[in-house]
């Protein structure tokens, strides 16, 4: 579907100046060169890309892979002109389809824009406009670009939404976008970015936002559909094995700069770059093989034989929606115990809605457990019940065999002294008027631990701890990176000496090395203060790098209950097999002893 | 839609059921009852049980609140004390006027403010964006009597552009239906007294409006400038939609939700506003009527502007709501 007509001959000197909308034979689609962009903000100009370079051709899969404020999301606004109010392409070129975007006036890109680069952005929550229809908002892109009349519009929405692979075309275009699931609202935004068949689509972290089996049907959707038109993809994602699975080609962004470019397969098992290769070291997708065997270590001496005899006597019990975690047969009991655990939301004029539904499971001293699931699934509402934030309907929940629901007075106190959380996200779960040192030093204001020089010294340790340097005992969160607050929550939680650290999700909202440093963290705390911990992830494969237990929830109830390693080795239920069937890269077969090399 | 209108209506039985009870009972709790009100302090005791009795004062007080409530029900508020005229037949005479002026007001403050906070939000930072914000803060600062008072000296004293007070030149010879005097103008074919009216309501209109307009803008400016930083909006313009569809179907429809709920609490407060106002610009409301029922403790009057108003209030909010949900389809659901 793309259309290069035949060449005109062209000096390569005068490509810089040249207008035309003919494209040089033998030019790539997309080629960016020397692309410098800069930001203005307070504190002066900053440099968000420095010196990019990169080629994509027509038809092809390109991959931008960086962690955020790598400039690859920039790299790939700047080439569709939309950067934002404050950002400026200060230098270089970016030539597509034989035209120099840089400079183009804006009447001309927006006839670029929809028609000839369509865009998939990363969140289908707020990318859709939530008060018009979504058959309006793929209808708008037709009529703007003339592919279609007042007369026929509806009838190509309709088509172009079951291209997307949105069942019920006709019904769901007369919907709101608060009406569809965040897939099918991805699947919207696809048939917008496609509706125009353009020569290059842009996706910009197009799953993220998404749950892993989502996300595999919609990177498979934009694959399938590209093809058949013909459309190049420029392809932005943090994860490299996601990107190493879709694109041909990839660039590895780090602060602005281009720091690696070639074939994926090249660049994932002989990668050149020190940056590339600490990448590919931690992506847990592609590294969780090699890098498990020590989260199987026995962290302390009480829990020392659980995973070698595990798997036979789990084995046995075929996996139902009443799982129970196999505790191993040993003689101290588990600090946690939770049986037949239920949540119940009634909901008016419906079925009620089971947030979770008999879930049982323990949590073995020193250990960590995991649970695994997407979005809905009640792994959430399960440790929120644990960390007694939520009353059950029904079901009970031990702590050292003592009944936590039914806890008195002083027994509550202690309780929630010796279970501590560690939530998502670390930007809104700090107080920002807060201190370092004063966040960290709350808990033992809160219960009255020592006095002001006791507590002072306790917060530094604890600071030592998380390898957060002294000197941020006065700093603010909002001075501080996302890696660094999620060690002050940790350091937090840690305050008190708990025995139990329930972590909702602490590392999604990091990037992949920053992720593996927290998880090492958490590893090595482990290891010295001999903590438990229930681990609630929707990634697989971060679970693999942690855990010694892993429970897998869909819709309320846990599925499949074993050892981390029977799990990922042998899984038995579908859902399992199919949610670790999701993880990108997943079949990527890299050698990982070549790496470490 | 139609159950969200239903359901608005039907609340405002028991709203203006606890209304009644408590309007009742601070009548009979006037100092010396409400036979001292009508007949003043100096009234003899043979005066006041003679009212009483007339009135049914005497009777228990479940038997006069059936009563009471028998009349309101079939539209009966009683008569001013002061002119002795039904309570409805004023209001008849002199609400057309502040409704009239409100919506001057009111049309004023949107016309203007939506325009103005848009204006400024799209030069953010620049010298634009800074004169709109000094305007809007000067426009909530002035005290509504004081802008009257300037307005008045200008336009109508000095300038003699505008008519300095009254409602319509009573020179003209109108025809009056409704008392809405413009309408009443359009509607007889009788246009030079529509138009004059239409003069009459410019100034007081400008002064009443003033407030409301100063916060839409700084609403407005508020709401575009997230509004316009939305995913949505850049998905948009990676669409290649022209710049004005954008701004009417994206950044416009979006921007306007937290405006109309304002707009709403704007409504309500005109008709305060509109006391001070009509008394500078001698406007013949429900204003200055109302002014002088307060000080003479005109019961019957008082009773019938708090329902009234009560009912005004509750329609204003109901179309707020049901314009919310027309323009947001997140809130017809639920």
């Amino acid at each position: 579907m793309n259309q290069h007509p035949e060449q005109t001959e062209n000096s390569e000197k005068s490509e810089m100046t040249e207008m035309s909308t003919k494209p040089v034979q033998g030019e790539p689609l997309l080629k960016i060169t020397d692309l410098q962009v800069a930001f203005s903000t307070m504190h002066g100009s900053v440099q968000a890309v420095d010196n990019a370079s990169m080629e994509l051709a027509a038809g092809s899969t390109l991959a931008i892979v960086g962690e955020s404020g790598s400039g690859k999301s920039t790299t790939a606004m700047a080439a569709i002109g939309l950067l934002p109010g404050n950002g400026k392409v200060t230098g270089g070129s970016i030539r597509f389809d034989g035209q120099e975007l840089v400079g183009m006036p804006e009447s001309k890109l927006r006839r670029i824009r929809g028609e000839q680069i369509g865009l998939v952005p990363q969140d289908p929550m707020s990318n859709l406009n939530p008060v018009s229809k979504i058959g309006t908002q793929i209808a708008e892109t037709l009529l703007t670009h003339r592919q279609a009349t007042k007369k026929d519009v509806d009838q190509k929405v309709v088509a172009v939404m079951e291209q997307a692979g949105i069942p019920e075309a006709a019904r769901r275009a007369k919907q709101y976008p608060h009406e569809l699931s965040g897939g099918l609202r991805q699947r919207a935004l696809i048939a917008i970015a496609l509706a125009c068949r353009p020569q290059l689509l842009i996706a910009d972290e197009p799953t993220s936002a998404l749950d892993v089996t989502v996300q595999q049907v919609i990177l498979d959707q934009i694959g399938e559909m590209t093809q058949e038109l013909g459309t190049a993809v420029l392809l932005i994602t943090h994860d490299l094995g996601l990107a190493a699975e879709r694109a041909q080609n990839l660039v590895v962004m780090h602060r602005g700069l281009v720091v690696e470019t070639g074939p994926a397969e090249q660049l994932l098992n002989d990668p050149q770059h020190p940056y590339t290769q600490s990448l590919v070291r931690a992506a847990p997708s592609v590294a969780a093989v090699r890098l498990a065997p020590d989260a199987f270590a026995a962290p302390s001496g009480t829990s020392g034989s659980h995973a070698a005899g595990e798997p036979t006597a789990d084995g046995d019990r075929p996996s139902s929606g009443t799982a129970v975690e196999g505790a191993p047969k040993r003689t101290a009991e588990p600090l946690v115990t939770i049986t037949d655990l239920t949540k119940v939301y009634p909901k008016r004029g419906q079925a009620d809605f089971y947030a979770t539904r008999d879930v049982t499971l323990e949590i073995p001293r020193g250990s960590t457990v995991s649970i695994v699931g997407e979005s809905g699934s009640g792994k959430t509402t399960t440790a929120r019940m644990l960390l007694k934030l939520i009353e059950p309907t029904s079901g009970s929940i031990t702590f050292e065999g003592k009944d936590v629901l039914n806890l008195n007075k002083a027994d509550l106190k202690d309780f929630r002294q010796r279970v501590q959380a560690v939530f998502q996200d670390p930007y809104s779960s700090l107080n920002p008027m807060f201190t370092v040192g004063r966040i960290i030093e709350e808990p033992l204001v809160a219960y009255k631990r020592g006095n002001a020089r006791e507590r002072r010294e306790r917060v530094l340790k604890l600071m030592d701890q998380v390898a957060l340097p002294a000197h941020m005992f006065r700093r603010y969160p909002a001075e501080l990176s996302g890696g660094q607050r999620q060690r002050i929550a940790i350091a937090r939680a840690l305050a008190l000496n708990p025995d139990l650290i329930v972590c909702d999700e602490p590392v999604s909202a990091l990037d992949v090395l920053v992720q593996a440093q927290i998880l090492d963290l958490l590893k090595d705390l482990q290891q010295e203060l001999g903590l438990s911990y229930l681990f609630i992830s929707h990634d697989l494969a971060v679970v693999r790098l942690i855990s010694d237990y892993v429970c897998v929830m869909k819709d309320g109830e846990l599925v499949e209950a074993a050892t981390s390693e029977e799990i990922f080795t042998n899984p038995r239920h579908p859902y399992t097999r199919k949610l670790l069937a999701s993880i990108p890269g997943n079949e990527l077969e890299i050698d990982a002893d070549a790496e470490v090399a | 839609m139609l159950r969200l209108i239903g359901k608005r209506l039907l609340l405002l039985i028991p709203t203006l059921f606890g209304l009644s009870v408590l309007l009742f009972l601070w009548v009979r709790s006037l100092p010396g009852g409400p036979a001292t009100a009508l007949l003043g302090d100096k009234a003899t005791p043979e005066a006041v049980a003679r009212v009483n009795a007339a009135y049914g004062f005497d009777k228990p007080l479940v038997e006069q609140y059936f009563q009471y409530m028998g009349r309101i029900l079939s539209g009966d508020f009683g008569s001013s004390l002061l002119t002795n005229r039904p309570v409805l037949e004023e209001f008849a005479a002199r609400f057309p006027a502040t409704l009239e002026l409100s919506a001057f007001a009111i049309v004023f403050a949107v016309a203007l403010g939506i325009p103005l906070g848009y204006w400024a939000a799209r030069h953010v930072g620049r010298w634009q964006d800074q004169l709109a914000v000094l305007l809007s803060l000067m426009g909530v600062v002035v005290p509504v009597f004081f802008l009257a008072f300037i307005l008045k000296w200008v336009f109508a004293v000095q300038l003699g552009w505008l008519p300095p007070d009254g409602r319509q030149n009573p020179r003209i010879d109108a025809t009056h239906y409704t008392n809405f005097f413009v309408w009443d103008g359009l509607i007889t074919g009788e246009f030079d007294a529509a138009f004059d009216a239409f003069t009459h309501l410019v100034l007081p209109g400008i002064a009443l409006g003033t407030i409301p307009l100063a916060i839409i803008a700084r609403i407005t400016r508020a709401s575009v400038l997230e509004v316009q930083n939305a995913d949505y909006v850049r998905t948009a313009k990676a669409k290649g939609l022209a710049p004005n569809l954008i701004r009417n179907r994206f950044v416009m429809r979006n921007a306007m939700l937290p405006v109309i709920t304002t707009l709403g609490l704007q409504l309500g407060l005109l008709i305060s506003g509109a006391v001070l106002t009509e008394t500078v610009f001698a406007f013949n409301g429900i204003g200055s009527f109302l002014w002088d029922a307060i000080f003479n403790l005109d019961f019957p009057v008082l009773q019938g502007f708090i329902i009234f108003i009560a009912l005004i209030y509750s329609l204003i909010n109901l179309v707020v709501d049901v314009s919310y949900g027309l323009i947001d389809p997140r809130v017809r659901v639920s």
